[in-house]
């Protein structure tokens, strides 16, 4: 195949259509407060590991909402289950509980 | 001897102000352009934050009003101040001399179409809050069961480019509480509000907004940008998930929008006449913003609810009663030496 140096790069766009809306499901069954996140985003202000990694509860959620549960996994993977977002979320969402919870249904 | 009140408008504002003047004594005139009383709150079904049936508050205006010569279908052909009286001529060959008017025209709904991009009146899909509320009020089912529904807010709200700036204050909570009863209508369909910022500022009213987060309402941070329709005819919506900072698409089947609040023509037809002015949103200006906010800048014309800008019915109830309060006051003090 010769190369012209084209190419065609993918669509940012999120397709709510083809959004994993059963795991989500799955998901607030298990953990029905991750229904209550406004996305005030105090979780992700308090994160200690946010500091230095891309670290954020809240995009986390926002991404599997919209369906992208790998965006969702690299969001999550640095966390320390320190808990501190747990302290700090006005909607009393125990966040810690609901991570791990992604996790064991996302497989991540 | 019992003084003439001229009441403009028989929506809750002007139903309220002329139970409470009726209730006091005057001779209270009611003139309403429409064929039904209730203004906006007759079309509607249930109301925000708690669902009461509109029925209901309609019901209990209007036993208020059991004294009150109410016409209906009638406009104010037109109205003039003569030395401290005000003469108006109603559509229906009727003149009244009123000591005090009531100007309580309200509000016109913001007329969708304007909105090109959002398709309404193009598809079938798409239709606004007022349309939402008569289905609802109807018992109308839509077959087969949508799959999925959007909610737009603000449309034609904080819009300067479609001429209405301001927050119409309403549609936020009306918005949720009809996602609500979409979703508990059709439950297996997926509900969406796209919302610029959510103005849940009442009591009640971030209940509400909780109890759609916990019923499944998926609420996106964005306006939709266009509306366009799929070839098996559905309605494909185009916006910014601005928490994401990435485009995003959706199917729907139902696409509602949240159609703002405009000055009432039939409010500037009179507003002309007596030469009232109106502020740069359209909406008629009261005489202060915290002390007279009843009392026009001429004396014995006085102002209720959604004339002077987009309210809430509470709201609107409380400024029927406090002009009803101030109007009595006038004419105790200007009539009755």
């Amino acid at each position: 195949m010769i190369d012209f140096g084209f190419g065609v790069s993918p669509s940012s766009r999120i397709n709510l259509d083809k959004a994993d809306k059963e795991k989500f499901n799955e998901l607030a069954i298990a953990e029905p407060d991750v229904a209550k996140c406004m996305a005030c985003g105090s979780c992700s202000a308090s994160c200690t590991a946010a500091a230095f990694e891309d670290t954020s509860l809240r995009r986390a959620i926002l991404s599997l909402q919209n369906g992208l549960c790998d965006d969702a996994s690299k969001l999550l993977s640095h966390c320390m289950l320190c808990g501190k977002c747990t302290m700090v979320c006005p909607r009393g969402i125990n966040t810690r509980h609901l991570i791990l919870s992604i996790q064991k249904i996302y497989s991540l | 001897m019992k003084n003439n009140i001229l009441v403009i408008g028989g929506g809750p504002a002007g139903l309220e102000a002329s139970a409470v003047l009726s209730r006091m004594g005057y001779n209270v005139i009611l003139a309403e352009k429409e064929k039904r009383l209730g203004g906006h709150l007759a079309k509607w079904d249930r109301l925000f934050p708690d669902q009461t049936p509109a029925k209901e508050v309609l019901d209990g205006l209007l036993d208020g009003i059991k004294d009150v010569k109410c016409f209906t279908e009638t406009d104010v052909n037109s109205i003039n101040l003569l030395d401290r009286s005000f003469n108006a001529m109603l559509s229906n060959g009727i003149t009244i001399l009123a000591d005090a008017v009531l100007l309580a025209s309200g509000f016109d709904m913001f007329k969708a179409e304007k909105k090109e991009e959002y398709g309404y009146g193009i598809y079938e899909g798409v239709m606004t809050n007022a349309d939402m509320e008569q289905a609802f009020r109807e018992g109308k089912t839509f077959s087969p069961a949508p799959k999925a529904i959007g909610f737009v807010h603000c449309v034609g709200s904080r819009d300067e480019k479609a001429g209405n700036p301001a927050c119409s204050k309403v549609c936020c909570a009306t918005a949720v509480k009809q996602a609500i009863e979409a979703k508990e209508l059709y439950p297996d369909a997926n509900v969406y509000c796209f919302y610029m910022d959510l103005r849940m500022f009442g009591r009640h009213y971030e209940d509400l907004y909780l109890r759609a987060q916990k019923s499944g309402i998926r609420f996106i941070r964005g306006r939709v940008s266009e509306v366009s329709e799929t070839a098996e005819g559905r309605l494909l919506i185009k916006a910014e998930d601005t928490l994401s900072s990435r485009p995003v698409k959706v199917t729907l089947d139902r696409l509602v929008l949240m159609a703002g609040m405009r000055p009432s023509e039939a409010g500037h037809k009179v507003g002309r006449q007596l030469n009232l002015s109106v502020e740069e949103d359209g909406f008629f200006s009261a005489r202060d913003g915290f002390l007279s906010l009843q009392k026009s800048k001429l004396p014995g014309l006085f102002y209720a609810g959604a004339c002077t800008g987009p309210k809430t019915l509470p709201d609107t109830l409380h400024e029927a009663r406090s002009a009803a309060m101030e109007i009595d006051r006038y004419i105790k003090e200007n009539f009755r030496k």
